[in-house]
């Protein structure tokens, strides 16, 4: 497997007039064509952040940026709009937890799926009609013909989300980005569209990240998982090796603290404390004041990302 | 005026503290081109439960099934088309029972969304001592219960009670939800979603803390959640709903360990596995659940049930009246004509 993503040392930080936040505070990482990386992290662990930075999503005057965004060897921060606009129609998708975000309420969404081939491929509009009829069938929504005329807020909640995914894939994107996208849906109706995009990722051999503070669902979708706590990576690892054997203490406690089959009467595993505020940029190890193996090494420096074997790293002074 | 004092019991522990029976309630809704036609959401048909005391009973289902709205049916948000409410013997809002006022001080509720539910001009110590107050505490009472309500949620009432809801983190301010709900001693406390909103790692130090109040106050619970398994960590006995509908109710053993409902198979097999050897390679059933506006005759399950028969169209199945384990399922009514139902 060739990398076609590298992420080195990416900082993100928002500036606006009230206040300061350190969102991503050097993540590095690479994702070979055809692999899925989950990042695992809990609510403003600055997994979005690091995800929408691949699309140079964020308000270009409040963002500061440094590090690198690599995909195919093209250099993300430093493109120009129009290479930038190809990147976010041709060769990048990304779906999300709201398909509302996605369509636009007052066309309907063969219209929209059409478009978006027609500006992508030049196709006359009766062929764009047809590839979007195509890539409803693909996504696996029933009488495609007449889902074309539907409008959104027409559609159930999956089925919303099936269309966003058809919508994602109709420019044949090599790299899919996913934000929590099955967050919002029943479970009997996550599952399905879980096996969707796992059937998808191998059919078009389509490097993804899966972000989503659900470990289950980075179970089942990933090939690597990455953990993510106060704008880092603490931990990453091949999906078998992060439940068998986490090695961070906040993957542990993450990994302790889910509640699963036969935990019943059991007390709960659980982290003291909140995540830091990410006003100030960490000077030492982020998970020091929750960690209870804390030591002076911990805060006198960050620890560096350790490989504590393969393909397993670890940012913690007792990872060997 | 009351004292505040917790409130004793009266039917002894074999009288459920709470049953409802026959609990109806459907909303009305613009329909049709122009809005003129009127139809319902059927959110919660007929549904009969018992809340027995000390226990925490699971409810489970999908978005819009109705938990919500039997929650909020529970304590009076809302009032039923239909049905009856009796609390610990006495029934509610009827001439010899009690008011509902009286039912929504033995009966408490926690939502989901936690920054909403508190008020952010107020102080963590007003909000707390505002229903005490309210009835009738004195002050320096209420004072005192403050500290006291806060320490009982591992919050250190020196540090806490001047604080604003927006100086507190979510599961700080959960606990606050929670402190609120205790303060008038209520019997029974009904948590909708109340963790949902939380991170794995809050969510366990606030779960641990309802299993400890629970035993500290004698509380008894109903669980509301879309999540199974924190349902099945903390529940005595679990419901489960469809579109309105209990389909499933027994122990929280039989639930999990051996589901009758085609519904509750199929919704426990959903879960994503935590074991990456061990995948989900089928979805077990297909499509979403369909709109509450005019579900499905008779069986509402049936549009998605892979043992969908005739009879299933027809006749709605009856919940079985099993003490152990309730199923509404033709293939568990002997001689429904269902083909896997045992002759009559
Ligand atoms: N445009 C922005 N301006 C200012 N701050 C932002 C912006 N976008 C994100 N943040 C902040 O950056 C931090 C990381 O946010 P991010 O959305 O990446 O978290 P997340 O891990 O995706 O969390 P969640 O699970 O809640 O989605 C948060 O503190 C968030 O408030
Ligand atoms: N005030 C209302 N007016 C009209 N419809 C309503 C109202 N309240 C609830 N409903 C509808 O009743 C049904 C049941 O809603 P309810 O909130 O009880 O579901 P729920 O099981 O709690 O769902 P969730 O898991 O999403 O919280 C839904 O279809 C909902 O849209
Ligand atoms: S570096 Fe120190 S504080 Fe951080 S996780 Fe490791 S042991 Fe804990
Ligand atoms: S009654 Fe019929 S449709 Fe309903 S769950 Fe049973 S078999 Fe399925
Ligand atoms: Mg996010
Ligand atoms: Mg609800």
């Amino acid at each position: 497997m060739t990398n076609m993503l590298q992420v080195r040392d990416l900082h993100v930080t928002f500036v606006t007039p009230d206040r300061t936040v350190h969102a991503v505070n050097g993540v590095s990482f690479d994702l070979a064509r055809g692999e899925t990386l989950g990042i695992l992290g809990e609510s403003g662990s600055g997994k979005s952040v690091t995800l929408r930075s691949i699309l140079r999503l964020h308000p270009e005057h409040r963002t500061r940026w440094s590090g690198s965004i690599k995909l195919e060897g093209d250099e993300i921060l430093d493109m120009a709009p129009k290479a930038l606009s190809d990147l976010r129609g041709q060769r990048v998708s990304m779906i999300f937890q709201e398909p509302a975000t996605a369509f636009d309420p007052v066309f309907t969404i063969g219209q929209q799926i059409a478009e978006t081939v027609r500006r992508h491929t030049g196709k006359s509009e009766t062929d764009a009609m047809k590839r979007a009829k195509d890539l409803l069938e693909m996504v696996r929504i029933p009488s495609p013909a007449q889902r074309l005329k539907a409008y959104p807020h027409e559609m159930s909640g999956g089925m919303r989300q099936r269309a966003m995914i058809a919508l994602a894939l109709s420019c044949n994107p090599t790299l899919l980005l996913a934000d929590e996208p099955t967050t919002a849906l029943d479970a009997t109706v996550q599952i399905q569209v879980l096996l969707l995009i796992r059937e998808l990722q191998r059919e078009f051999n389509l490097g993804v990240i899966f972000v989503t503070h659900d470990i289950g669902v980075a179970v089942e979708v990933s090939d690597r998982i990455g953990v993510m706590y106060a704008g880092k990576l603490v931990e990453m690892a091949p999906v078998e090796r992060m439940v068998d054997a986490p090695q961070h203490p906040y993957s542990r406690g993450l990994l302790a603290s889910t509640v699963h089959d036969g935990m019943r009467g059991q007390r709960l595993e659980s982290i003291p404390g909140a995540p830091p505020d990410l006003a100030a940029v960490p000077d030492g190890c982020s998970f020091a004041p929750r960690c209870k193996f804390v030591r002076p090494d911990c805060t006198a420096s960050i620890p560096s990302l350790r490989e504590v074997e393969a393909s397993h790293a670890v940012r913690c002074v007792l990872a060997a | 005026m009351d004292t505040l004092l917790p409130i004793q019991d009266r039917g002894g522990p074999a009288q459920p503290l709470l049953l409802a029976t026959g609990l109806r309630k459907h909303f009305p809704v613009a329909g049709g081109l122009l809005g003129r036609t009127t139809k319902v959401v059927r959110a919660v048909d007929d549904l009969t439960l018992s809340v027995a005391k000390g226990e925490t009973l699971g409810v489970v289902g999908e978005s819009g099934c109705g938990k919500s709205t039997v929650a909020r049916l529970l304590i009076r948000l809302i009032k039923p088309d239909k049905g009856t409410m009796v609390l610990d013997g006495d029934p509610v809002d009827e001439p010899h029972g009690i008011t509902v006022n009286e039912l929504r001080r033995q009966v408490q509720m926690v939502f989901q969304d936690s920054y909403a539910s508190l008020n952010p001009r107020l102080t963590i110590a007003e909000t707390l001592a505002f229903a005490p107050r309210a009835h009738g505490l004195p002050a320096a009472e209420a004072r005192e219960r403050v500290r006291d309500l806060l320490s009982k949620v591992g919050l250190d009432p020196v540090n806490y009670a001047t604080r604003y809801p927006h100086e507190l983190s979510g599961g700080q301010r959960q606990r606050v939800n929670i402190a609120r709900a205790l303060a008038l001693r209520p019997r029974l406390i009904i948590l909708d979603e109340a963790v949902s909103a939380l991170d794995k790692s809050v969510e366990a130090q606030v779960l641990n803390m309802l299993v400890d109040l629970k035993t500290e106050l004698d509380l008894t619970y109903v669980f509301i959640s879309h999540d199974l398994n924190v349902v099945q960590y903390l529940s005595d006995r679990v419901l489960v709903m469809y579109l309105g509908k209990i389909v499933e109710l027994g122990p929280v053993e039989a639930i999990y360990g051996n589901p009758q409902h085609p519904y509750t198979r199929a919704l426990l097999s959903a879960r994503p596995s935590m074991d990456p050897r061990k995948r989900t390679h089928e979805a077990p059933i297909q499509g979403d659940p369909p709109n509450p506006i005019d579900p499905p005759s008779g069986c509402r399950f049936r549009t998605r049930c892979p043992f969908a028969e005739d009879v299933c169209a027809r006749v709605e199945p009856p919940l079985t009246d099993a003490k152990f384990q309730a199923v509404a399922c033709h293939m568990r009514v002997a001689g429904s004509g269902h083909s896997k139902a045992m002759a009559a």
